[in-house]
C-alpha cells in the first residue's frame, strides 16, 4: 500500500506520459480484479450447480458414505475421508524427509553440494503428475503388493488395537500407496519452504549458539526451529493443500472403491479422483452431475481454507 | 531473416496441399463411447477417399456423448448403454447399432493357463458381490475337477471410471443373478461391494497382472492384443464356451433386433455355442438435424461402413452385425429421413 501512495507525485512530474500511466494502471487493476472475480465466480458457480445435491440430501450429503449411481444415492463421506486420510498420511511421511533435506542443505552440506541437491529436490515438483501415477501403478504398486504389504500385514496385522490398520489382501494399490506417492509429490514444496525459512535465521543467532559450544542438532532445535516455527507450519500447510487436490497420480493407485476401509492398505477414493472418474458418464441435469459439482465445491472450500491458513502463517516470510 | 523466410516458405508449401484436400472433403463430427473408438477411427480413415467424408470422432465416454448430441454440439453421438424409446422421442434422436463387442473375464492364478478355468455367471456375480472369496471354494472346484486351484484370496478388479464396459458386465451379472441385480443393479458406474477399481481397460489388466488371485473384465480385443489369461464361461444353454470368434458370431445372430431403438437384448442368448457377454454399441442421430447435409453424410458414412467395413471390424476383434440388421438400420433411416 505504501508504494501506491508514493506513485502519484512521480507520475505528475512527467506530464507527457500521464495518459499512458493511467491506461497502464487501469489494465493492471483490471487484471487484478479479474482474478478475484474469476475465483468468486468459480465458487458461486460450483455452489449453484451443486445445489440440487445439497437440496436432495441435505447436510447428510457431507457425511453419508453412500455412492450408488444406480439408485441415485450420493454422499461425500467416503471421498472426504479418503482425501483427508491420504493428505495427512502423505504429510506425516513427507515432513521428516523434507526436514532432513532442509537441515542437510542449510547446515550440513558442503557448499558445492547445496545447489545441485536443492535443484534436484525442486525438480521433483516439475515432474508431471501423470508420470507419478504411472510410476506408482506400474512400479510401486507391484512392489508393495509382492514385498512390502505382505510383510507388514503378517507382522502388524495381528497386533491388538492397531492391527486393524494393516489388514486385508495386498492389492498394492490403496490409501497407503496413494499417500506414499503424494508424499513424494509434496516433498519439494515443503523442503523448499523449510530451506528458505531456515536460511533466513540471522547468522549471528546461530553463530552465538555455536560459540557457546552447541552442536548442529542443538542449534537446529534451540535456535532455528523456534525462530522459524510458524513459517515451517505454513510450508507444511502448503504441501497439504497440494496433496488435497492432486488428481491424476492418486486415481492410478488409490483403488477407487467407494467404501470406507479401516485398513490403510484398503482401496478408497478422494474427491478429486472421484470427480475425474465419474465426470464423463454423468448426464447434464442429473443428480449425479450435481453431486460431483457439490463435491468440487467441498474440495474448493477445503483447499481454500488450508491454503489461506498457509498464507497467513507464512505472511511474515513473504513480506521480506 | 533469410532463414526465417525459408522456413515460412517451407511451412506454407507443407500446409497448402493439406488445405486443398480439406476443401474437397465434407466434415462430420461425432463424440461418445470409447469402446468402438478404434473401429470408428479405422473406418474413418478407410472411408475418406471413397466417400469424401472426413469423420472426427472424439472418444469422450458414452455419457458425455449423450450430453453432446442432446445439445447438438456434434453431428452424431455414440453410446454403449442404449437410450430407451421414451428418451429417444424426447430428445428427437434415432438410435442404431454399428458393431458389437464382447467381454471376457481375465484371471491371474498361478498354474492356470488360458481358457482352462471354467466359471458360471452366478459364480462371477458372487465373486463380485464378495461372497466367494477363495479360489479353492467348493463351488469353483466342483466346476473344475481337473485343475488344482490354490488357497488364494480372490481379488476382483473393476473399472473405476464410468464406462460402457462396466454397463455390459453388470448387465450380464444382473441377468444371471437376482441378488446382484437387487444389490448392485445396472449402470455405467455402479457400487461394487468388493474389490478394487482401476482406470480404463489398461488399469484393470494391470491390476490383474500385478495381483495374484485377481480377476477382472475387459473387452475381448484388449485381452487378445495383451495376451491376457481368459476363462470359459457357461452360457444359457448350459455349455462351457471359450471366448472365440464363432461363439461371438453365434450370439450376434441369435439376438432379436426388432425392438424400438434396436436396443436388442444380446446378453446371455440361447444357442449352444453363444458367448454370453456380447453387446452392441450405438449411434445417436438427431431426427431434426440442424444441418441436413451433414446428417446425410453421417448416414452415408455408416452405410459405407456397413457395406465395406465388416472385414476391418473383424480384424480389430469386433463382431460385425448380421446383414439383416444392416438392412433394418437402412430401413429405419429411410423411414426417419426419407430416401
Amino acid at each position: 500500500m505504501a508504494s501506491v501512495s508514493a506513485t502519484p507525485p512521480r507520475a505528475a512530474s512527467r506530464r507527457g506520459s500521464s495518459l499512458g500511466d493511467k491506461v497502464f494502471a487501469l489494465v493492471c487493476q483490471a487484471a487484478g480484479i479479474f482474478v478475484l472475480i474469476l475465483l468468486g465466480a468459480l465458487i458461486i458457480e460450483l455452489l449453484i450447480a451443486g445445489l440440487p445435491a445439497f437440496r436432495a440430501f441435505g447436510l447428510a450429503f457431507v457425511t453419508s458414505t453412500d455412492w450408488d449411481p444406480v439408485k441415485e444415492l450420493f454422499g461425500a463421506g467416503v471421498s472426504i475421508y479418503g482425501t483427508i486420510v491420504t493428505a495427512i498420511l502423505a504429510i506425516i511421511l513427507a515432513v521428516p524427509l523434507a526436514f532432513g533435506v532442509a537441515f542437510f542443505l542449510t547446515e550440513l552440506a558442503p557448499p558445492w553440494m547445496r545447489r545441485p541437491v536443492g535443484t534436484a529436490v525442486e525438480l521433483l515438483a516439475a515432474v508431471p503428475s501423470i508420470i507419478y501415477g504411472m510410476w506408482g501403478f506400474f512400479v510401486i504398486a507391484p512392489a508393495f503388493a509382492q514385498h512390502v504389504q505382505p510383510f507388514i500385514i503378517d507382522t502388524f496385522g495381528e497386533l491388538p488395537l492397531i492391527g486393524f490398520l494393516f489388514q486385508g489382501p495386498p492389492f498394492g494399490t490403496g490409501l497407503f500407496t496413494a499417500a506414499f506417492i503424494l508424499a513424494i509429490m509434496v516433498l519439494p514444496f515443503i523442503a523448499a519452504t523449510m530451506r528458505d525459512v531456515f536460511e533466513q535465521v540471522p547468522p549471528v543467532y546461530k553463530e552465538s549458539a555455536y560459540g557457546l559450544g552447541a552442536t548442529n542438532w542443538e542449534v537446529m532445535k534451540g535456535v532455528v526451529i523456534p525462530y522459524t516455527r510458524i513459517s515451517v507450519v505454513g510450508g507444511i500447510m502448503l504441501g497439504l493443500g497440494r496433496a488435497l487436490g492432486e488428481t491424476m497420480a492418486v486415481t492410478f493407485v488409490i483403488g477407487n472403491a467407494n467404501r470406507i476401509s479401516t485398513s490403510l492398505f484398503g482401496p478408497g477414493n478422494t474427491i478429486a479422483s472421484l470427480v475425474a472418474l465419474e465426470f464423463g458418464e454423468s448426464e447434464i441435469g442429473s443428480l449425479k452431475l450435481a453431486s460431483l459439482l457439490a463435491l468440487g465445491f467441498i474440495l474448493f472450500v477445503l483447499s481454500f481454507v488450508v491454503l489461506a491458513t498457509s498464507r497467513y502463517l507464512l505472511r511474515s516470510r513473504l513480506k521480506v | 531473416m533469410n532463414r526465417r523466410s525459408l522456413l515460412l516458405g517451407a511451412s506454407a508449401a507443407l500446409t497448402l496441399p493439406v488445405f486443398g484436400a480439406k476443401a474437397q472433403t465434407a466434415q462430420i463430427t461425432g463424440a461418445g463411447a470409447t469402446f468402438p473408438n478404434p473401429i470408428y477411427q479405422k473406418w474413418a480413415e478407410a472411408a475418406r477417399t471413397p466417400t469424401g467424408i472426413q469423420v472426427n470422432y472424439q472418444s469422450v465416454g458414452s455419457g458425455a456423448g449423450i450430453n453432446q448430441i442432446r445439445n447438438r454440439t456434434v453431428d452424431f453421438g455414440g453410446t454403449d448403454a442404449p437410450l430407451n424409446a421414451q428418451q429417444l422421442t424426447e430428445a428427437n434422436l434415432l438410435q442404431f447399432p454399428t458393431v458389437m463387442g464382447s467381454l471376457v473375464a481375465i484371471v491371474n492364478i498361478p498354474g492356470i493357463a488360458e481358457d482352462q478355468l471354467r466359471l458360471t455367471g452366478p459364480l462371477l456375480a458372487d465373486i463380485y458381490l464378495g461372497k466367494i472369496t477363495r479360489w479353492n471354494d467348493a463351488q469353483i472346484v466342483a466346476l473344475n475337477p481337473g485343475l488344482s486351484l490354490p488357497n488364494l484370496t480372490i481379488a476382483p478388479a473393476y473399472r473405476a471410471d464410468g464406462s460402457g464396459t462396466t454397463f455390459v458386465w453388470v448387465s450380464y451379472l444382473s441377468a444371471v443373478s437376482p441378488e446382484f441385480k437387487e444389490k448392485v443393479g445396472v449402470g455405467t458406474s455402479v457400487r461394487f461391494p468388493a474389490g478394487t477399481g482401476a482406470r480404463g481397460n489398461e488399469g484393470v489388466a494391470g491390476t490383474v497382472r500385478n495381483v495374484r488371485g485377481a480377476i477382472g473384465y475387459v473387452e475381448n480385443a484388449y485381452a487378445i492384443t495383451n495376451k491376457l489369461v481368459t476363462t470359459q464361461i457357461r452360457n444359457n444353454a448350459g455349455n462351457f464356451v471359450k471366448p472365440e470368434h464363432k461363439s461371438f458370431m453365434a450370439a450376434a445372430s441369435a439376438a432379436d433386433w426388432s425392438v424400438p431403438g434396436f436396443a436388442a437384448n444380446v446378453i446371455d442368448q440361447a444357442g449352444p455355442e453363444s458367448w454370453p457377454i456380447v453387446a452392441p454399441t450405438f449411434i445417436l442421430l438427431p431426427t431434426n438435424p440442424t444441418d441436413a447435409a451433414r446428417s446425410a453424410n453421417v448416414r452415408r458414412f455408416f452405410d459405407w461402413a456397413f457395406t465395406n467395413g465388416s472385414q476391418l471390424a473383424a480384424e480389430l476383434e469386433y463382431i460385425p452385425l448380421p446383414e439383416s440388421v444392416h438392412n433394418a438400420v437402412r430401413a429405419a433411416w429411410r423411414q426417419s429421413f426419407g430416401a
